[in-house]
């Protein structure tokens, strides 16, 4: 089969890559540039574990084509910590008990994320709606929302 | 008591590797040379295999090996029972079975070759109901046994004939539940490598219990335990999910591993997940309660029979604790329980979050209303005149007296946190239009750790450095829950040292003892003891050095903070120099930690005896809101309030209730995996639907302590007893709001519109 070569960027750096044409862009992040922080949890969309942020958007990586991300810029759960320290996120998953088995953490911090960068003073009902494409079984959700409400309070400082 | 480090919010020792994306899991995990495998499944749940063909699989590209059950050295293994097939051999029992497995140089050239393998089938009739599987001459599934039943626990207390003779009134009633999938966010995962470090196999990957999968491996592979290591990676949760299912594929993985001298990885997808793994038990339930006009118990006869499906599982152990719940808190002078598991050609059942309780549950406290509506008395009221208080006799005849019965409590409490008594005068009240609110609350009982089903004990080791730093090691399974986190803080609550000196390394069944499984909520209880034991230990020789050293007399000496001090606040040592010191001199810094819980009794005939050193209380309220034109049903709040003896994390209870209560209203009003003749309908979450954020409702968590005489600091459990109450509590707020009693697991629109099922067999 054709290769098709793309440009990405993932979390600041840039990859040239060539991808078979029906390469799922979970398959290029977890095998291609091992960033296996990424998740696969159905495959189908449903559960949100595959969450990356696609040019400011929240995607399921297991929904989208490598080669029809092409020339965008991607980020990971492993583009969230810095020179500088935790991301507020991370700082505020770990410090509100957001966190059990850990699974859905990195989809659930990506669709954080991007909610976040467009909206920073969610209201309870928007955070919701940000995470509904995430499913946790462990956490019941409340203290990923306690979280994302006291990241939001950080943004804003 | 002040604590320094138990009792407290920490956070968890595992967060940063999660919210980095560090953390590894099974499907993360690669190795030199590694080769991926797949399993062909069968579709049929009750079939003869006549042939199969797996030359033309062996030939495609990039295969490795193409293997039947002819290759396995022990094809059954088993927790309790040892009648589960790694493959199978002459019959498969359900839909689902393994028939065949391909390894391969890649994961896609391992399911290529799985579509050229041909299989021939002869069909059979199937079982799919296990009220038919118990009839006389019903077609036998294991041939080699006398009938269909798996397991049959009876309890006696009493005379139930003069019970019901006494009784005012006499309710008798029916409920089922239906099968559940654990539905853990990550599908599982091993890597098996062989001759690796003096050992034929190392098993990696998403294990919920390290031992029964070395037991496993060791069984099927017919070598010593000694060859076998399973080191638990991160697992994606479990809730009682990850054992046979994961041990089958460690089997089947390791076999391929020693057939080609090559690490074999394998990971389900959530498809295959689904189709393979087991499910929470459906039951059918016929209750038979009376009771005087007052409102006092006479008498319960209860006949539980549970699904076991193709296999016996944990069958044998989840109706076991079944038969202990089955009455509920409440104090019966005359019981007769019987529990039972049917094999079936469904998909087999095991662990899962509850054990057997979730289904008595529903049913005993849907009954608990009904009687309460019968008699004329308010649900709370009808409880308070019969459940459990300091030293009540329960139904197998023991006396709750060495911990805190604390129902009244937990009720109250739970009361008063959302408000019961208004809300339920309130709702009480003709309400005008189609939606209706009412509440409900159920309360449970509930035994701690494995009880009479087998030994509990359970090990530790904890190392010192010489710099003072804390090494720990459990031999129970960190599966989410925050077992590394709460284990770290016992240790370092007893030797005075800060968090960060604490390192919870992982689980090496080649370097702990084995301790069992980390089930029934027995890892805070029985670890967190064996944690404290080896700590102790540890202290006990520092405290004896330091004596001789300082020329103090150990009652003055305090450990602290990472210092030693005397007993006027005055620092005599760091921990890590006077640890160093002492590992120069030669003792060793090093200790096991043990524990083995108090001594409990069964009797099996009976029913009788102490089945559980100690018992946790909870009681959880909804509120809810039913549109009567519609069927659509919301719950809006719910309190939770559970005694757990001594929070060891209270942030964690408080995540596990959470949890807990919303895989319960999964199971209360969504949940149902569809099994039409033993096939499932629907294999991915598309189908099959688990709370999302937007069904939450408002929870309100109440942690009750009374520390526990056998708890360390006085802990018990939490994990369970958080999801098997709310679907009875739901179902009894539904019957408040709308009249309509629902007696059939989920509360899903067409039952709280109609009253029942719409689809083929629904009840």
């Amino acid at each position: 089969m054709a290769k098709l070569e793309v440009e990405i960027t993932v979390n600041g750096e840039q990859h040239k890559l060539k991808v078979g044409s029906q390469e799922r862009l979970l398959d290029t992040l977890r095998d291609e540039l091992k960033l296996t922080g990424t998740k696969e949890g159905c495959s189908v969309g449903e559960c949100g574990a595959c969450t990356v942020i696609v040019d400011d958007q929240a995607v399921n990586s297991c929904l989208v084509l490598t080669a029809q991300v092409d020339g965008s810029e991607i980020i990971t759960v492993e583009g969230l910590e810095s020179k500088s320290g935790l991301h507020p996120l991370q700082k505020a998953f770990i410090e509100k008990q957001a966190v059990q088995c850990g699974f859905c953490t990195p989809g659930m911090l990506m669709s954080a994320l991007a909610l976040l960068n467009t909206n920073p003073t969610p209201t309870k009902e928007e955070i919701k709606t940000a995470l509904e494409g995430n499913l946790c079984r462990c956490t019941g959700y409340q203290q990923i929302i306690d979280a994302v409400e006291m990241a939001a309070e950080e943004w804003g400082v | 008591m002040a604590f320094k480090h138990v009792n407290k919010g920490v956070r968890r020792v595992d967060a940063y590797e999660k919210v980095t994306g560090k953390a590894k899991f099974g499907a993360d995990l690669e190795f030199a040379n590694m080769l991926h495998a797949k399993v062909l499944r069968t579709e049929y749940p009750h079939a003869e295999i006549e042939k199969i063909e797996t030359a033309a699989a062996e030939g495609m590209p990039g295969v490795r090996g193409v293997f039947t059950a002819k290759d396995i050295p022990n094809n059954l293994f088993g927790v309790i029972v040892q009648d589960q097939q790694v493959l199978a051999d002459k019959k498969v029992l359900l839909a689902g079975d393994g028939v065949a497995m391909a390894v391969a140089e890649t994961e896609a050239q391992a399911a290529a070759a799985l579509e050229k393998i041909k299989v021939e089938y002869r069909e059979l009739e199937g079982v799919f109901d296990p009220l038919e599987s118990r009839k006389e001459g019903a077609l036998k599934l294991h041939p080699e046994k006398d009938d269909n039943q798996v397991i049959h626990h009876p309890l006696r207390k009493g005379d139930v004939k003069k019970g019901f003779a006494e009784a005012d009134v006499i309710l008798e009633r029916e409920y089922t539940t239906q099968f559940i999938e654990h539905s853990y966010l990550e599908p599982e995962a091993v890597v098996v490598v062989p001759n690796e470090e003096n050992h034929l196999v190392s098993v990696y990957g998403s294990i919920q219990n390290p031992y029964a999968t070395r037991n496993a491996v060791s069984a099927v592979l017919e070598v010593e335990l000694a060859e076998v290591r399973v080191i638990q990676n991160h697992i994606g949760g479990s809730f009682g999910g990850k054992d046979e299912v994961v041990s089958a594929m460690a089997a089947r993985a390791a076999v391929m591993a020693l057939k080609t001298g090559r690490p074999v990885k394998m990971v389900n997808s959530r498809e295959e997940s689904f189709t393979e793994s087991y499910k929470r038990h459906p039951y059918h339930l016929t209750y038979k309660i009376g009771a005087t006009k007052e409102g006092k118990l006479t008498a319960m006869e209860i006949a539980a029979v549970a699904d076991s499906g193709g296999y016996a599982c944990q069958t044998p152990f989840v109706t076991w604790r079944s038969v202990v719940q089955a009455t509920g808190p409440y104090e019966v002078e005359n019981v007769k329980t019987d529990t039972y598991g049917y094999y079936t050609n469904n998909p087999y059942t095991g662990a899962m979050r509850g054990y057997g309780s979730p289904q008595v549950i529903f049913a005993q406290e849907s009954l608990m209303d009904e009687l309460a509506a019968e008699l004329g008395l308010e649900p709370v009221e009808l409880r308070k005149r019969n459940m459990y208080s300091q030293g009540s006799v329960t139904a197998s005849g023991q006396k709750l007296e060495r911990h805190t019965v604390s129902l009244n409590e937990v009720m109250s409490k739970a009361m008063e946190a959302i408000d019961y008594k208004k809300k339920y005068e309130e709702y009480s009240r003709e309400q005008p239009g189609d939606k209706k609110k009412g509440i409900g609350l159920s309360i449970s009982f509930r035994g701690c750790s494995l009880g009479a089903e087998a030994i509990d004990a359970a090990a530790s080791v904890i190392q010192i450095n010489k710099d003072g730093s804390v090494a720990v090691y459990s031999g129970l399974a960190e599966n989410g829950q925050g077992l590394k986190t709460i284990f770290s803080q016992i240790a370092a609550e007893v030797l005075g040292v800060p968090m960060s000196e604490v390192e919870f390394k992982e689980l090496d069944t080649s370097f702990t003892p084995d301790s069992g499984s980390t089930v029934a909520s027995r890892a805070t209880l029985i670890g967190g003891n064996a944690i404290k034991d080896a700590a102790e230990k540890l202290k006990g020789r520092i405290m004896d050095f330091a004596a001789g050293k300082y020329d103090f007399k150990i009652d003055q000496l305090e450990l602290k903070d990472g210092f030693l001090y005397d007993g006027q606040g005055n620092r005599l040592a760091t921990f890590a120099d006077l640890t160093g010191e002492m590992g120069n001199t030669g003792i060793l810094m090093s200790a096991y930690g043990w524990y083995k819980s108090p001594p409990i009794s069964w009797d099996e005939e009976k029913g009788s005896g102490n089945p559980y050193f100690t018992y946790v209380y909870g009681c959880q309220i909804a509120e809810v809101e039913v549109d009567t034109g519609t069927g659509e049903l919301s719950v809006l709040n719910m309190a939770a309030a559970h005694d757990v003896g001594r929070a060891i994390n209270p942030e964690n209870v408080k995540g596990q209730i959470y949890g807990g209560v919303m895989m319960g209203l999964g199971y209360g009003i969504m949940e149902e995996l569809e099994v039409r003749d033993g096939v499932i309908q629907g294999t991915n979450f598309h189908d099959y639907m688990i709370p999302t954020i937007k069904d939450m409702p408002d929870i309100k968590p109440v942690i009750v302590e009374n520390p526990d005489p056998d708890g360390p600091f006085g802990a018990k459990s939490i994990g369970e007893p958080t999801l098997e109450l709310g679907s009875a509590a739901i179902a009894n707020a539904v019957a408040h709001a709308s009249g309509r009693r629902i007696r059939s697991l989920p509360l899903n629109l067409e039952r709280v519109l109609i009253g029942r099922a719409l689809h083929k067999g629904g009840k």
